[in-house]
Parts: structure tokens; sequence; C-alpha cells
């Protein structure tokens, strides 16, 4: 459960990021954001195409400076990559010239631990992500979930206080998504760690999280909106689409989500851009 | 179609080829030979030339030389094509600068080099592996920096969230991603080895297979200039069969290297 007595994990505030164009305009992609993601919270943030989503992830890894606002992590400001962060990407970032084992055992060599040792653990992660049988396998070799799976044990086997997650199933069929949704919570369950999951599937969001946060459409994109999901833990995705809470909160957050949507249609039609 | 049956077209093609201009060079057509054995010899002279150099034991000599110097403008064309490139995708300001001039070399044909090289390093081996080299080169170098300047973005980003220094992101991305790309050009730069070798040889040397053919040309002897071009031929193949057996070993993990997993 989310403890009060432990420092935020990752606190946003009035954080706005700005890109410069090639035309030497500005794109505010989003603005004045303020976010706080507590210890060992699950907080999924929901919003149309091209509204600065993975903008934001990318400010908590510190792989992006914030034009204005702060950033901390566990109460001290972030300077630089955030080293207490795990970042599971939305495109496949796995190493294609390396094996699964590899591939995650990579995570602990480069921190210094010896191979041997490394080695043995990523095959405990590898059988926790149910592919103990796929070490040797190149990523090419592996399917779209299988290859989502050796990410994930990747970015697992660090450790991190705080996960960061790219619409990770974005490009899964349905029920492969479902299958990870699970395996991610009976993961994340064993050790709860602060969760920060960008999706563009509500159902996806409502199914996994502790909170939904909504972001406007872009540029210019802020948090319109943010509930509490009322569902128990532990939660079976497929099960839980059937609650009454379920369907009452969906109903809920899609009535405010519908006209954003409709807008990042709009607006996804004409040049994203403004005067500087 | 399978391995064998692809063989025995492959066989009939060169077969049927050869059997054509065996006919046409000795029977007459309406009283008029076609293709004259002064001009264009006769497979069967061609292949007792071949016969005849391995059983003396000549065609060693020469075959080895060249494969010498193939080899050496390969290796040396290579790594400093593999680390130039390799630096120059790194430091954009050296690129910078240098960019009209490797430019402007690579655009050079480089057949006008190989008489400045046999003035500087003379008529043995070494001028012959330096116009490899300047072949060789160029094609490693464009890959490789091509390689390491296109290294992926999600990936170098997931590597340094995953904690990697600068050193470890040469060796565990950026060089891997090189290597990918030099390796992609491996037929074309073990390919332009020989060419350097041969060309060079024909300009002006006293062996190789280059050598052979020049000095057939010099008397007329349009044999010996087929046969030399068919050894020439086959060692290519030879060559271009290892570099097959090295790419699979080397590129497992790639997915048009071999085939699909399940």
């Amino acid at each position: 459960m989310v403890d009060k007595a432990k420092p935020t994990a990752v606190a946003l505030d009035d954080a706005t990021v700005a890109f410069r164009l090639a035309d030497a305009r500005v794109y505010t992609a989003v603005e004045q954001v303020r976010l706080r993601i507590e210890h060992g919270e699950f907080v999924a943030i929901v919003g149309p195409t091209g509204c600065g989503k993975s903008t934001l992830l990318n400010v908590a890894a510190g792989l992006l400076r914030p034009s204005s606002g702060t950033v901390r992590i566990f109460d001290s400001p972030l300077a630089g990559l955030n080293r207490q962060a795990g970042y599971l990407f939305q495109a496949d970032a796995l190493f294609p010239w390396k094996t699964a084992i590899d591939n995650v055992a990579i995570g602990l060599e480069v921190s210094g631990v010896p191979r041997a040792h490394a080695l043995e653990r990523a095959q405990a992660w590898l059988t926790s992500v149910g592919l103990a049988a796929f070490g040797n396998r190149y990523p090419h070799m592996l399917s779209g979930g299988q290859r989502k799976r050796v990410g994930l044990a990747q970015v697992l086997i660090r450790d991190p206080k705080i996960l960061l997650m790219d619409e990770p199933f974005g490009p899964l069929d349905a029920q492969t998504r479902q299958i990870m949704g699970n395996l991610l919570l009976q993961l994340w369950t064993a050790d709860r760690k602060a969760v920060l999951f960008v999706t563009h599937d509500l159902e996806e969001a409502i199914a996994l999280a502790d909170r939904v946060v909504i972001m406007s459409a872009g540029p210019r994109a802020r948090i319109i909106g943010d509930w509490r999901v009322p569902l128990s833990r532990p939660r079976d995705i497929s099960e839980v689409r059937m609650e009454e809470d379920f369907h009452a909160l969906h109903r809920e957050i899609w009535s405010v989500l519908k006209d954003e949507v409709m807008k990042g249609y709009a607006q996804s039609s004409q040049a994203p851009v403004e005067a500087a | 179609m399978s391995r064998g049956g692809l063989l025995l077209f492959q066989l009939l093609v060169a077969l049927v080829f050869f059997g054509l201009w065996q006919l046409l060079a000795t029977v007459p057509i309406f009283g008029h030979t076609v293709l004259p054995p002064f001009f264009f010899s006769t497979p069967v002279n061609v292949f007792n030339r071949i016969f005849k150099w391995l059983i003396e034991g000549t065609i060693w000599r020469h075959l080895l030389v060249t494969l010498t110097e193939s080899v050496l403008a390969f290796v040396i064309g290579s790594l400093s094509g593999a680390l130039i490139g390799f630096w120059f995708a790194r430091q954009q300001t050296v690129a910078a600068i240098f960019d009209p001039y490797v430019k402007m070399m690579n655009a050079l044909p480089r057949v006008v080099l190989a008489p400045i090289f046999a003035l500087w390093l003379g008529l043995g081996i070494w001028s012959k592996v330096a116009l490899g080299i300047t072949l060789v080169f160029f094609v490693v170098f464009f890959n490789v920096y091509q390689g390491v300047k296109e290294a992926s973005t999600t990936l170098l980003d997931n590597a340094r969230m995953l904690g990697m220094s600068e050193r470890q992101l040469l060796r565990h991305v950026y060089w891997p991603s090189a290597l990918s790309w030099m390796f992609s050009s491996l037929h074309t730069s073990v390919g332009f080895a020989v060419v350097g070798a041969v060309v060079g040889e024909y300009l002006g040397s006293a062996a190789g297979l280059g050598y052979l053919i020049q000095q057939a040309e010099g008397v007329f002897d349009v044999a010996g200039v087929f046969a030399g071009m068919i050894v020439l031929a086959m060692f290519v193949v030879a060559i271009d069969l290892l570099v097959t057996k090295v790419e699979n070993r080397l590129l497992v993990w790639r997915p048009n290297a071999n085939e699909r997993g399940s």
C-alpha cells in the first residue's frame, strides 16, 4: 500500500517541456504539470496520442530536462539520469546481438557484478517471467510478447525503486496484453515499486493502477483529471473488467477523456506548432 | 528448390556455356567459324592449360601471392576503416573537417594510384596491398561510420538507463552496431581486396594471377588469358564461400543471417 511515511518517489512540480523546432519556433509539449507518485504506488497516465505522455516519462527518467519546473526523486532534485529508475521502452530496446540471458544479465554486469553470478540471477529472472528455457535465443527468435518479458526481466534485475513504462504492451495482441498485465501485477505485488505506466488504453490503466491520471490533448498538454481506482488487490486483469466499480469508473473517466481524444484527432491533422 | 537441384542447374548453365563455346569455335557454320580459335581459343584448350598449370605446380605460387596481397589489403583496410570510421562518428567536428577530403579521395578512380604506389613501394606485393587498402578502406569506413551514427536511440537510452558508462556504451552498443554494419559489407570489401591485388599485379609485377593474365595477353595467348580468368573466378568463389561461413558464424543474432527461429 501507499506508505506516507516514506518520501514521495517522483514529484514533478510545474514541469514544462518545450522543444525548439528546426525553424526556430518553440513547441510546448507539456505545460505546468504537477504529478506525485508515492512510494509503492502504481500510477497510470492516459491521454490522446501525441499528448506528451512519453515526454513526462522521459522527464522522470532524466533523459529530458524540463524547460522549467522541478523534478524530485525521493525528495532530492534530479540531476542527470535517474539512477533509481528502470525504464521499459515502447519500442524494442533489447540488444539484438545478445542472447536473452545476456540481455538480462547485462543490467547487473554493468554495475560490476561478476558474470557467473549475473548469469545465475538472470536465469532466475527469466524463470519468473516464464522464459526459463529461452535463455539462449536471440531477440529476433522470440515473439513480441517474449521480447517484452525479457525487457521486463532486464529492467527488474537491477531492482529499481521506480519503474517507468511507456506503453510497454502497446504492440502486443489483446490476449498477450492481458497475460503480460497479470505478470506485471504479480511481479509488482512481490515487491511494490513506484510505477509510472503510460498507456492510451483506459481499460488497461484502470485494471492495473492505483491511480489513473488523464492528460489533455497536446500541445501544451496538462493534467486534467486524477482518479483513485477503488478496486481491491490482488486483481486479475480479465476478471476485474467484469466488476461494477470498474464500469462506473470507466464511464466517469471516459466522459472527460472522450473530448480530449476528439481534440487530439483534430489537432493531429494540423501542424502542431505555435509562434515562439 | 532443393540444394542438390539448385547445384545441378547451376552446373548446367556452365556446361551449356562451355558447350556452345566449344561448338562455335570448332564447327564451322555455313563455312564460317563464328568464334575463331585465334581470338577466342576453345574450352578444351583453356582447361588443358589450367590442368597443365595445376600439374606443373606453377599456378600455386601465383595464387599464394594474390591471396597474400588480398588478405593483407583486407585486414589492414578494414581495421583502419573501422577505427577511423568509429572515431569520425563519435567526433562530429573531426568528421565535418575531413568530410570534403574523404569525398574527394573516395571519388578518385583508384587505378590512377597504382603507378604511384609502384613507384613508392616497388613492384613487390606492397604496392598491390596499398591499392587494395584504398579500395577496402572506404567501404568499411562508410559502413562503420553509418553504423555508429545510426545506432538506435532507443537502444542507447535503454543502455544509459541500465546504468552504462560511456565506455560500456562503446563496448556494448556502438561497437557491436558498427561491427554488424562492417560485416554486412564483408562480401564487397573482400571482393575489392582481390580486385586491388589483381589490378595491381596486372599493371606491374613479377607474380600473381594478374601478372599471369597480363603475360598471356602480351603474347596473344588467348587460352592463357581465359585460363587465368577462370582460375581467378574459382579463387573468388572459394573466398566468397569462406566469407559466407564466417558471416553466418558471427551474425547468428541477425534475423536474415540464417533461418528465422520458430
